[in-house]
């Protein structure tokens, strides 16, 4: 069974040795004329101000909080969806209740202004 | 499965055909909306290098090569120098699960168009699609720019936004299919494909792979009006070229997974299998670049309206109401 998996391993292999490769062979060949100025973080030929390490919008980690708990949820649906022939209106009902209860969640989300980007 | 030396020959001959073909691909894609771009705006485009401009390519690749490769000096030179690679390699790696075409007898043995055929080759693909995350999220983290930070910040979020209902126009797939693997999913068409059935998972697919390639209308974390190249912005020579790279990659796989998923894939009539396939998804890839030359940039607030509030709902209840219909059947 894991036999399957030997070329892919190959291929990640192969991938990386390519990615690698090819900056190192760049940055080999490259030309490098370093300045002070050209290694600043460019601001529109402006003085850099300060760093660029700084907080940002909360509503960034909570996208990625609902992104968890949803894809999870998605990916729960994957098997059953093989099976669903041979589940028959058992495995629909089951999943209506599934989706049903995904989606009172989803309800609550939306009305406590998670959604929102004003 | 045991591995002979003609399993190991045939696997590494494949792979290094699979190299060719998404490389040059990819390199004659991006020729291909230059000129294409050129046309709908009304100019020529590059037509100087080689008869029709076709030897452009390789003077892209050349000048990318030769030119000056820098690093930032309030960059984390690690994760900067190591980010490229890491968009670069999912978009390579999607393609170990695409079958390209039937399989074909070859000196008295079957041979599968395809590196591996997964049981699992839509997990394994929406695996990749979350690792490709990260090329885009260092990249702009490692870069120390403020412009490269707000640029991949937005990327991340509309990357995982956008994956979540991409992930759930699937499932009716997979319901049609009974199989995760890709082979199966392209028999399961035999006679008639998906789009007949499912064409609101189509437009939902086809919607969310715009926004996972970060194309046009969907580039905000690349919006050059305001955000000067974004999470690229302190990229230069191949370490530029290898997103870039990726990007073209990621059109022509993503394109191929749609014709897999909902077009039959190489399935056809009259002509040979390999060639409907490449037909299917030239027709994608051209699909991307003419949306790119007709439509605006979206808001970002619009942007994660249309993923959370209308594709993910819409999503989910097209998976009830297939179940329902296939259950009644």
């Amino acid at each position: 069974m894991l036999g399957a998996y030997l070329p892919i391993l190959v291929l990640v292999v192969i991938a990386c040795l390519f990615g690698l490769g090819s900056v190192v062979f760049s940055s080999l060949i490259g030309q490098k004329k370093p300045s002070q100025v050209k290694l600043a973080p460019y601001e529109c030929g402006c003085e850099p101000v300060g760093s660029a390490r700084e907080r940002f919008s909360i509503k960034f980690y909570l996208i990625a909080m609902l992104f968890i708990l949803f894809d999870i949820e998605a990916v729960f649906m994957y098997p059953w969806a093989v099976l669903f022939k041979r589940l028959g209106m058992f495995g629909l009902v089951e999943m209506g209740l599934f989706i049903v209860i995904l989606f009172v969640g989803y309800v609550y989300v939306w009305k406590k202004g998670a959604l929102e980007w004003e | 499965m045991t591995w002979t030396a003609t399993d190991i020959a045939l696997m590494l001959g494949k792979i290094v055909l699979l190299y060719a073909i998404i490389l040059t691909g990819a390199a004659y894609l991006v020729l291909a909306e230059r000129r294409i771009l050129g046309f709908i705006q009304d100019r020529i485009g590059p037509n100087r290098v080689g008869p029709l401009g076709l030897l452009q390519p390789l003077a892209d690749v050349i000048k990318m090569l030769t030119k000056e490769d820098m690093i930032p000096t309030a960059a984390d030179r690690l994760l900067f120098s190591l980010a490229p690679a890491m968009a670069a390699i999912p978009a390579i790696l999607t393609f170990a699960i695409i079958p390209l075409g039937a399989p074909v007898q070859l000196f008295g043995r079957q041979v599968h168009l395809q590196i591996a055929d997964l049981n699992v080759g839509v997990l394994f693909f929406m695996a990749l699609s979350s690792i490709a995350v990260y090329g885009v999220a260092l990249g702009g983290w490692a870069s120390n720019s403020k412009y490269a930070l707000l640029g991949s910040i937005r990327g991340l979020s509309q990357l995982i936004s956008y994956e979540l209902s991409m992930g759930l126009s699937l499932v009716p797939v997979v319901m049609l299919a009974k199989s995760l693997s890709l082979a199966d999913i392209v028999n399961a068409q035999a006679e008639m494909p998906f789009i007949v059935y499912q064409p609101v998972a189509f437009a939902i697919f086809l919607v969310s792979i715009l926004a996972e390639c970060r194309r046009i209308p969907f580039d905000l974390p690349e919006a050059e009006g305001e955000l000067v190249a974004g999470f690229h912005t302190e990229y230069s020579g191949m370490r530029f070229g290898l997103f870039f790279v990726g990007e073209y990659i990621n059109i022509i796989s993503l394109g191929s997974l749609a014709s897999l998923f909902f077009l039959g894939g190489w399935r056809g009539p009259l002509l040979p299998p390999v060639l409907w396939f490449f037909i299917k998804v030239g027709l994608f890839s051209f699909l991307f670049i003419w949306v790119r030359g007709t439509l605006p940039r979206l808001r970002y607030d619009q942007l994660m309206h249309l993923g959370w509030k209308f594709l993910t709902p819409l999503a989910l209840l097209n998976i009830l109401v297939t179940g329902w219909w296939l259950a009644l059947r």
